[in-house]
Parts: structure tokens; sequence; C-alpha cells
């Protein structure tokens, strides 16, 4: 069982007690480290083509057809799934559903690990996720996995991803799907 | 009576134009006002376009809430209401947050410790909702007198607490307060405190912007959880339920659901230190070796024995925490360089300041710290009892 979190089987410390707060407007993070956008978003596709079993976990705001926002984020959403080789496991809401959860279908903020851990899930997207529940996965993704996350969000980002991106709407998908193309190209995938 | 519908993209319920915090507090015009703290609170949330405001008026300390009262009768506050008792008005600010509405109320003593079970719920649910807290302590015999013991309680509920010193502080942080509880990767409750009766029923100068501005509304649709809203995916008319199973899955949620409120609070740093211009505020002597290190009130008296040590000769300086959650431990050692005696006057009797500061201090800064004075309320804190500390310290025995 994947075990290459940095305290194992406690979340702590969260990234934020290691002195790793989200990244200022306009720019990313990956890892510790303070970065322009377009550079994480070439690391996150070259980590998305290249390691084992590639999911993106959409959250309820790209899952529900509730605004123009959502529809049009949702159809990227796929289409970045296809550039990426990825496949997707849907995050439908946020009730703990142990121990009946479908692993295979499904994953959920409370024990992600369970997704993660059956599907040998090495690197995933985060997406649509609302902030704390994307927060609280991702701290349990990082110290019980050695799945590479990526939180792709629309707010302030996540420093508990391995590599996050802010204020990503449907113009900054679209964005992140032209340069993934790109690095699957120099990739020869 | 106010309406959400009555709002447009410029202006407000009540007709005020709408404007960024950092327009309200940095760049609009202000003019001199003369009033207390409780007046002041009013004039605050009279320009934060607040949805709603909850309140059990009972207290003596002080006129906040029913002033904020007056404020939903001229049409500023959305709803208003009073609580069957603290708990009640604590649970229903709850409520309020968590349907998406901006939401102030205050308390003081003894009502705070009645409230007390809300506080960490609040964190827990990140609700952005501030508690103006006029601290007037919590002892039987009951005091309407400056003591703060009541802050020790709120040290560890997961909510951001902010400390001003005074009537003017109160205003400007009351307003920054709704704005970084409100950042999305913070959005946890604020509890901005004062010292009751001397902030909160001295009349003092304050410089205020003008009243036909207030801050663009509260957005719940950023909030990190969803709000209560069956409308919305995942539509809900209650939040999801907390894991309360007793097995290894629950205890993963449970502690990575604290340690995310904790860094929430944490996250607020660079928004705070932007509002506030610093964690902390140092007056006095830059290259003196003796500090006072103080919060509130006992700021103030702290720079008067700073004033009258100087005549005498000694050189000290004071170093004012703004915020307490979180604790400005990178500010308060830079601002401790050079220094060799700390000093920490506190208006309670069991020194939480001295506690969160050798706590802070502890294995990374020599200084030694000294705890007093502690006047425990029930009087004031003279410069001479400040400067007899430092004398007794400094002599190494009685003065």
């Amino acid at each position: 069982m994947a075990n290459q979190g940095p305290a194992y089987y406690s979340p702590y410390p969260a990234a934020v007690y290691e002195g790793v707060i989200t990244p200022p407007e306009g720019k990313a993070l990956l890892l510790e480290t303070v970065v322009d956008e377009e550079v994480a978003m070439r690391e996150i596709a070259k980590v998305m083509l290249t390691k084992e079993n590639a999911t993106i976990f959409p959250g309820p705001q790209v899952l529900y057809g509730y605004n123009e926002e959502a529809k049009k984020k949702a159809t990227l959403i796929k289409e970045m799934a296809e550039v990426l080789n990825a496949k997707m496991i849907p995050m439908y809401d946020y009730r703990p559903k142990y121990p009946k959860i479908d692993a295979e279908v499904e994953i959920n903020p409370n024990h992600p690990n369970l997704t993660i851990w059956h599907n040998n899930i090495k690197a995933a997207i985060f997406i649509g996720v609302h902030c704390h529940y994307a927060n609280v996965a991702l701290k349990m993704v990082r110290c019980e996995t050695d799945c590479y996350t990526v939180a792709i969000c629309g707010l302030s980002g996540h420093e508990d991803a391995m590599a996050t991106l802010r204020d990503q709407h449907s113009s900054e998908l679209e964005k992140f799907i032209k340069i993934a193309r790109e690095v699957k190209s120099e990739l020869k995938l | 009576m106010s309406r959400i519908t009555d709002m447009t993209d410029t202006h407000n319920w009540s007709g005020q134009k709408l404007v960024t915090a950092d327009h309200m507090l940095f760049d609009a015009p202000r003019e001199k006002h003369f009033m207390t703290g409780s007046e002041v609170l009013k004039e605050a949330i009279k320009r934060c376009t607040v949805d709603a405001s909850v309140s059990y008026p009972i207290t003596p300390q002080s006129e906040a809430a029913h002033l904020i009262g007056e404020l939903w009768a001229e049409g500023y506050v959305g709803t208003y209401f009073r609580g069957e008792n603290e708990f009640g008005v604590m649970s229903e600010v709850a409520g309020c947050a968590m349907a998406g509405a901006r939401t102030v109320t205050t308390t003081s003593g003894p009502g705070t410790l009645r409230a007390m079970e809300n506080f960490p719920q609040w964190s827990g649910t990140r609700i952005p909702c501030q508690l103006v807290l006029m601290a007037r302590g919590i002892n039987s015999p009951l005091t309407i007198q400056p003591d703060n013991l009541e802050v020790s309680f709120m040290l560890e509920t997961g909510c951001m607490i902010w400390y001003a010193e005074n009537v003017q502080e109160l205003f400007d942080m009351s307003i920054a307060a709704f704005i970084v509880a409100e950042k999305p990767d913070v959005h946890v409750p604020i509890v901005t405190v004062v010292d009751g009766f001397f902030v909160s029923h001295t009349r003092e100068s304050v410089m205020l912007p003008a009243d036909d501005i207030a801050l663009f509304p509260y957005e719940p649709y950023k909030s990190p959880l969803p709000p209560i809203d069956s409308e919305t995916p995942p539509g809900r008319f209650l939040r999801d339920p907390f894991v309360m199973k007793s097995n290894y899955i629950s205890y993963a949620t449970h502690a990575s659901w604290q340690w995310e409120v904790r860094s929430a609070v944490e996250r607020s740093r660079p928004y705070a230190e932007h509002f506030l211009n610093g964690l902390v505020h140092t007056t006095g002597n830059e290259d003196a070796t003796i500090a006072f290190v103080t919060c509130g009130t006992a700021s103030h008296q702290a720079k008067e024995a700073q004033r009258d040590l100087e005549k005498q000769g000694i050189k000290t300086k004071v170093i004012k925490l703004r915020t307490i959650r979180p604790f400005p431990t990178k500010e308060l050692l830079a601002a401790l360089d050079g220094v060799t005696d700390v000093f920490v006057p506190e208006f309670n009797v069991v020194g939480w300041l001295e506690k969160e500061v050798k706590t802070a201090l502890y294995n990374k800064h020599s200084a030694a710290i000294v705890g007093g004075p502690r006047v425990a309320g029930g009087m004031s804190m003279p410069s001479e009892a400040i400067q007899k500390e430092v004398f007794e310290h400094i002599n190494g025995k009685g003065a």
C-alpha cells in the first residue's frame, strides 16, 4: 500500500505548518515553489501524461449544470481527460459513505484514499470541489498515498496539493488544454 | 425594511455606493468625530452591507447590539432579531452565515461562556461571521470593568482573533475583519476584541469616511463549503454531517478537518498584514533593551509608562500585538531584536498573553519574560504600576 506522504497516517504537518500557503494572484504552486501559471500547467500536463492511472476527480461545481460557466467547464474537462489520457471518477457530494463506497465509480472527500488505493492512481486532478472538502481530501491523500495531486481551483488554490492553479475559469482551462496538447506532442504520446 | 432584491451592481439596498475595502480603509476621505466604541461600531457596521445581526442585548457592558438594531430600523442592516439567550444568539448567527449572510453579533463576559459550544462549531463549519467581543471578565461577583479573561477561553476555538486598542482601531478592524474572514482560502469566523468600558464607553476622536459608501456584499458562492441552498448542487437544507463513527476513517477525516481549520487561520496572515498594516505595531525607542508586549488598552497604558520611563532615562518600547490568532511569532521575534527584558502587562488575572508570548519565544529568544503587572480587572493599570514592575525586575528585588 502506498505511503509516501510526509507523515504517513497523520495529515500533520499540513503544508501550512511547513510554511507553504496558497499562491498569490497570477501565480501557481509546484510543491513549495511559487511559479508562473504556465510553468505549472506544463508540469501538471507532464505528470498526468506519464504517471500510472492518471485520473480527474470532478466535483459538484462542475458535475451539475447549474449555470453556463459550470456547463462550459464540464465540457472542457471532458476534453482535458481525452488530451491527458485520464480516467474520470466523480465526487458527487460530500456525505461520508464508508464502508459502502464503490471505489470504482466514486471518490469521497472523507475517505479519498480508498478510491486512490483501489484504482492504483498515481496522479490526480481535483477540479470543481468546494475548497474545504478539497483541502480535507488533499491532506489525507498527501499523507496516506503516493498520488501526485493537482488542484485546479476557481478561487485561491490549495497548498496541500503537489501542484495548484488558482482563479481557473473556462478561459484558463482552454489554455491548459492547449499546453497539454503541446506537452503530449513533445513527449510523442 | 431592507431587501436583498433592492441591490444593484453599484449600490446596496440602502442606496450606499459600493466600494472595495481598500478604498474604504485607505483612500476615502475622512472627517473627525467624537464617539464611544459602541457608537463607532455602529458606524462601521453601517458601512459594511451587513445582511444579518442577532443580539441578546441585556448586558450592561455595551450598547453595541442595541445600536446595530437601530441600523436595521434605519434600513442599513438586512435583518435583525434577538435570541432567547446567548447560546441561541450564536446558534442563530451560525444559521444566518451558513445560509450565505454577512453576519455580525456582539457579546462580552459571561455571555461569551454561555455560548461557548458555538465558537468551535462556527470555525468547523467555516462560516465567516464576525463577533465583536467587548471583553469584561467572567468572574463572580460580576464585573463590567475592563477585565479580558474571556479571551483566554476563545484562543483554541479555531476562530481568528484580532485585538483593537482604541475606538479608531475598532472601526478599521471591524471593517477589515469581514473582508479577511470572507476570503475563500480563510473563511473562518473572526473575533474582534476590545477591552470593554475603556473602549466601549469612552468617547474618543475618530476619523470616519462618509456614510454614503459601503463594502460590496459577501459572495456566499465563494464559500469553501456549499451554502445552504436547495437550488445549487449539492443542494442541501443542512450542511453535510460531521463524521461521528468511531473508526479509522473517521479519525482521518476528523484530523484532516481540524488541521484544515487551523490552516485557514494561518492563511489569513498576508491579508491581515495588508489591512492592519502589520500584525504588530512598535512604538517607543527602537534600540531599547526593555520591551512591553501588549494587546488592547494595556498597550495604551504601556505607552504612557514608556514615556514616563524615558523621562527617567530608561529606554523602552511597546510591541502591540494586533492579531492573537494567528499569533504573530515571526513579527514579534523581529521586534524583539536586541531586547533583554520583556514585560507583559495584562488586565486579567491569569496572564494568558504572558503564556502566549512564552510559548512563542520558547527556545527562540533569550530575553527574560516577566508576566505583569496583572490588575485583574476592577481597576485601571496606571503607568506607575507598570514602572514598578520594571524597577522591581531591574533591581532584582522588591522596589
